[in-house]
């Protein structure tokens, strides 16, 4: 992060704005993708009177970062309505697709407006992978045609790539189909539980042995030694340290105007048809019990090694059952990372024989599970 | 451009007020980040292409504590530096404000 961008982080902390915010126009979609964690049926999605009044607000608020993200965004037909809107009002726009409904003029259009970014979600190179995830036939074409028509006219496009077990030996070519496109691409192990609970997805995770190779990718992490290198002493400056932005300069906004701390803290924390927005941001018990939250408190993770380097997220601990508690995805990389078995891992231990492999450390030269 | 011109935002990026600062980034150019302090964010708001630069000066000197000639040439300073990342479009002339996303929508 730029010197610059950090300063305006702490600027927006220190003044209460929220600097970033996703807003979910839709959870419909086109696509079935296997790992989802949102219901597609549409529950009643704010208007676009409703959605232009909310940016309107988010702009008073002082949002900069503003993400647009579903479900699939054009699955709205009022969608480049919406985005214009977020342009007059000079929002830093980044969208969230799978592309599949982008052809030429979509991309022009994209284009015209200005926005800061495109993030495209790409599985595999390979048909059969991707298609399969998305069970949607044809959509890696569709997508990757998609991100052609945006490069042509020149706009940022950032590849996103999920790794999972269906997918998880085909990221390097992935990459290399990014480099190919001139675009970029983002990694991201880590498969979440539904928004309504359900963590049954969490069995499409790569294992242990996986993440633990991934981590030890060099065109991935750099400097893999300094990378995995033993965490550092548990000081007061991180004992006072907060967790994440969630809550604190960022917050997500569902299609139906709930609140939450993030895309990823699914805590109820008020609803814009029936409170102002700032009102919400301000006065939540909900997010103001979510700010309160330091490192100092948190249940097990502060005794825990591995606390320094963590990268606890406390909406996945809320989903596991206490937003103050450990999240074991976040401790299960932090074991691929430092070789520490979390406190949490380590009280868990005797349960999770065949779901973390704690004992087959170092794993280096496991096999990849396809 | 001399004290009589004007100055626009562009429609080309994004940007905010945070407390006393205003954050600009370019959209053509998202590496740059761009913060500017109370008197130059005040310049920035009041570059909308209709205010001649020598009234934005003025403005400048009603509300801190500087010389007119060393805001005037402050503000113009600002403006071509501005200009030339492409955040503010300059003319000798006032510049229309339409609205420069309008298109046919979808």
């Amino acid at each position: 992060m730029s010197s610059l961008l950090q300063e305006m982080n702490a600027n927006a902390l220190k003044l209460g704005i929220p600097l970033g915010v996703q807003l979910d126009l839709t959870y419909r979609c086109n696509e079935r993708c296997i790992h989802c964690y949102l219901d597609h049926d549409d529950q009643g999605e704010m208007t676009t009177t409703e959605i232009k009044d909310l940016l309107d607000q988010l702009a008073n608020a002082g949002v900069f970062f503003l993400t647009l993200s579903g479900g699939e965004i054009l699955m709205r037909r009022d969608f480049f309505e919406i985005l214009e809107h977020a342009r007059v009002l000079a929002f830093c726009v980044k969208l969230k697709t799978n592309a599949v409904l982008i052809h030429e003029k979509e991309a022009e259009r994209i284009q015209a407006l200005g926005v800061e970014s495109i993030q495209v979600s790409i599985y595999s190179h390979r048909h059969e992978v991707h298609d399969a995830i998305t069970k949607m036939p044809g959509s890696l074409r569709r997508s990757l045609d998609a991100i052609r028509f945006l490069r042509t006219k020149g706009l940022r496009v950032i590849i996103a790539n999920v790794l999972m077990l269906k997918n998880i030996q085909d990221y390097p070519s992935v990459r290399a189909l990014a480099e190919e496109l001139g675009v970029e691409v983002t990694i991201d192990p880590t498969i979440t539980p539904k928004m309504d609970g359900d963590r049954s997805l969490l069995d499409l995770n790569i294992d242990q042995a996986a993440l633990s190779r991934v981590f030890h990718d060099q065109d991935l992490v750099g400097d893999v030694e300094g990378f995995h290198s033993p965490p550092s002493t548990i000081d007061d400056a991180t004992l006072d340290s907060l967790p994440c932005s969630a809550g604190h300069t960022a917050c997500y906004v569902s299609p139906y105007g709930d609140v939450y701390p993030c895309v990823q803290f699914p805590l109820p924390s008020g609803n814009v048809r029936r409170t102002k927005f700032l009102d919400i941001w301000h006065h939540s018990p909900q997010l103001n019990e979510v700010r309160s939250i330091s490192a100092r408190e948190l249940t097990g993770c502060s005794k825990c090694l591995n606390l320094k380097s963590c990268t606890r997220c406390p909406g996945l601990a809320y989903m596991e059952g206490n937003m103050r508690g450990p999240s074991t995805q976040d401790c299960e990389k932090s074991l691929a990372r430092t070789g520490i078995p979390s406190t949490n891992l380590l009280s868990k231990k005797p349960t999770l024989a065949g779901l973390v492999q704690i004992g087959r450390l170092p794993i280096l030269q496991s096999p990849v599970t396809a | 451009m001399n004290q009589n011109g004007y100055a626009r935002r562009s429609s080309r990026v994004a940007a905010r007020r945070l407390g006393d600062e205003v954050v600009i980034m370019s959209i053509e150019n998202t590496a740059f980040l761009f913060s500017l302090n109370r008197v130059a964010a005040l310049i920035w708001e009041a570059a909308d292409g209709m205010t001649s630069i020598e009234e934005i000066s003025a403005r400048i000197c009603s509300r801190f504590d500087v010389a007119p000639k060393a805001a005037l040439e402050d503000a113009l300073d600002l403006v071509k530096r501005l200009a030339k990342h492409g955040i503010l479009q300059m003319s000798d002339t006032p510049i229309s404000a339409a609205n420069d996303f309008v298109q046919e929508s979808r």
